[in-house]
């Protein structure tokens, strides 16, 4: 075989891969960028250049910060929540507990479940007058409440959903540092009379830390790209009271169909990720391994 | 004083076959200062015994006590013992330093105390170079030493140690025995050491308690389990290659060998058990002794371990440099009646009185 049928063999080889990825993922991409800074093409109307017209739309639009301001608060509660749920699960259940087979499957549930479904359960949870909820607030006399149909208490009530959903999944990652730890380290800190909570702030969290790290960046990524909840149980009401960042975008794309607004608040949030990513990694890192 | 004291010591485990006996109404006591080993090959329950020592896992029977405190239902923090594991146990996030003086902050030791104390440690173990490292960027060797420094610092009058020498490789192995003991020695403390392997045992300790499914087949010094074993188990157990156990039949006039017509060894009480003779205390000889075949010929340098057989029984002989001998010639083997050791049925030693006489014959 010649030099050059060896090459053309190479890039045949990679050429689905590359065919896919760049279909799929690298021309979206590039185009979502381009199309930002165009305007909507309407019927006979195709596209023209407007620079950051789109963006200048976006500094001024209320409901694009009424979402940004929604998904940081759903960030900021949702995530040390889950994360520590999740470590106080994984804690539990690496102990000896009656069952803790069954524990970790029930922990783990959520996230087996499709989302759409878990969705369906909660909204029977937070149903009016005859939800569970209801039901159970009225046996101890609580006049009744429309969670999810009110401001102030839709997106709380999107946000223990998620903590729920999430939690056990993180478990999991949890749950494998744990069981990698030896237990002799236990017992050494115990021989030195170190309280358990002692052993757990000095050993075991430090010991933890680089899958916390892990953990948290798949929980920033994961409260970013929340929508299927939203699109089940509130659809980002009331009053945009639930409308996060992903959500929104989904509205401006595929029910108002403005695809550059959508393609420029894609950008948005894109920039946030990638500015939390690197964040996160280059300050994180330095601190969280210890080999 | 006694340092510590167990009594019907007892440990079951409870799995799908039923339940083991992992240690089995154990009692000994140790010595102040001196330093103590479980012996024993695997699953006998050594390690658990020292965890029972430790607090680690609670007697389901029986008393321990530490410097005649009684700590069977204490928690492992209130027994005023350190502890070296065979993983060493060392918490890979803190610097050598911070895993050394772990304890010393638990308890609320004044900062200057600890810097004191760790700088003897230090010193002492050769750590003061390293005391900023982490754990990973260490020898084996040296992670060894970390832990012993974790356990030394503590000041506490025992300290038990769990295989601790098992993860390092033969010279260390050998150093690091000798540094053990001696710092056993200069710092008075009472030290309980599980080992398996009995080159460790027999070289570091005052006393050896050699255990077997649970139970202890003998507790005495190392000389005492090589000269005077209490059964076969021990004989089998102590000295490489072991001693050499030939079963004995009635014979006429005697006791013999299984499967020789002679000569007669012992009294013809003794057949039925074993006779035992360490292979380093044979000699090949011409003139007198038991005939034997020669079977194979291992040559080790300073010595060559000859194996051989007499009747039915396999006989190993240890004779410095090179035996000059081939396989399948015939020889003569003969050894001192002191060399003489006698086994009843059960493998228990039978007292040496009245059975030597009739083997100073062949001597």
């Amino acid at each position: 075989m010649t030099r050059t049928a060896q090459w053309a063999y190479a890039w045949l080889m990679l050429l689905p891969a590359m065919a896919l990825l760049a279909l799929f993922t690298h021309y979206p991409a590039a185009a979502t960028a381009w199309h930002s800074f165009n305007s909507t093409p309407k019927g006979a109307r195709s596209a023209v250049f407007v620079g950051l017209d789109n963006y200048r739309q976006l500094v001024d639009d209320p409901v694009f910060w009424q979402a940004l301001s929604n998904n940081f608060w759903f960030a900021l509660y949702t995530i040390p929540a889950s994360i520590a749920l999740s470590l106080l699960m994984a804690t539990w259940v690496n102990g000896k507990v009656a069952g803790r087979g069954f524990l970790r499957l029930a922990y783990f549930t959520p996230t087996i479940l499709p989302m759409i479904a878990v969705a369906n359960i909660w909204m029977f949870f937070y149903t009016p007058e005859y939800g569970l909820l209801e039901q159970v607030l009225g046996a101890f006399g609580a006049p009744s409440h429309n969670w999810l149909g009110s401001k102030s208490t839709a997106l709380p009530a999107i946000m223990v959903v998620t903590v729920w959903k999430e939690a056990g999944f993180f478990m999991i990652f949890y749950l494998a540092a744990l069981q990698s730890m030896s237990p002799n380290l236990a017992e050494a800190a115990a021989i030195e009379g170190a309280s358990r909570w002692h052993f757990f702030r000095r050993v075991t969290l430090p010991l933890l830390m680089p899958t916390t790290l892990f953990v948290l960046v798949n929980a920033v990524i994961n409260a970013f790209r929340m929508v299927d909840h939203i699109v089940v149980m509130t659809r980002g009401g009331p009053d945009n009271a639930t409308a996060l960042l992903l959500y929104y975008i989904y509205e401006i794309g595929f029910r108002f169909w403005d695809s550059a607004y959508a393609a420029a608040l894609t950008m948005v949030l894109l920039a946030i990720l990638g500015l939390l990513a690197l964040a996160q990694f280059g300050f994180l890192e330095r601190r969280v391994h210890y080999r | 004083m006694s340092a510590i004291v167990a009594e019907n010591l007892s440990k079951h485990w409870t799995t799908a076959d039923g339940e083991v006996r992992a240690v089995d109404r154990l009692s000994f006591s140790f010595d102040q200062g001196t330093l103590n080993v479980l012996l024993g090959p695997s699953g006998c329950g050594k390690s658990t015994t020292l965890r029972l020592i430790a607090g680690l896992e609670l007697a389901d029977g029986g008393r321990v006590s530490i410097a005649g405190r009684d700590v069977t239902d204490l928690p492992p923090s209130q027994r005023n013992i350190s502890m070296v594991f065979q993983s060493y146990a060392l918490f890979p996030h803190l610097s050598v330093g911070e895993n050394i003086v772990f304890g010393l902050k638990v308890r609320k030791v004044t900062p200057a105390d600890v810097g004191r104390r760790l700088a003897r440690v230090a010193d002492l173990l050769g750590l003061s170079q390293l005391l900023d490292r982490k754990p990973s960027q260490l020898s084996g060797g040296q992670q060894q030493r970390v832990a012993l420094g974790r356990a030394i610092i503590s000041e506490a009058p025992v300290c038990l140690m769990d295989e601790p020498l098992s993860n390092l490789d033969a010279q260390l192995r050998q150093d690091m025995r000798a540094e053990i003991r001696n710092l056993q020695r200069e710092l008075g403390i009472t030290m309980v050491y599980v080992t398996h392997d009995q080159i460790e045992a027999m070289s570091m300790a005052d006393t050896i308690v050699l255990l077997n499914r649970g139970g202890i087949e003998q507790n005495a010094a190392p000389v005492d389990l090589y000269e005077n074993p209490a059964n076969t188990f021990v004989a089998r157990f102590i000295g490489t290659p072991p001693m050499n156990l030939l079963p004995l039949v009635a014979g006429a006039g005697g006791a013999v060998i299984a499967g020789t017509d002679g000569p007669v060894l012992l009294p013809a009480g003794c057949a039925g058990g074993m006779l035992g003779v360490r292979p380093e205390h044979i000699a090949i000889a011409q003139d007198r002794g038991v005939p034997a075949t020669v079977q194979g010929v291992e040559y080790l340098g300073a010595d060559s371990l000859v194996s051989c057989r007499i009747g039915s029984a396999a006989i190993a002989v240890r004779v410095a440099g090179n035996s000059g001998l081939a396989a399948g010639a015939g020889t003569r083997l003969a050894w001192a009646p002191g060399a003489q050791h006698v086994f009843d049925r059960a493998g228990r030693r039978v007292a040496a009185d009245g059975v030597h006489q009739t083997a100073t014959l062949y001597a």
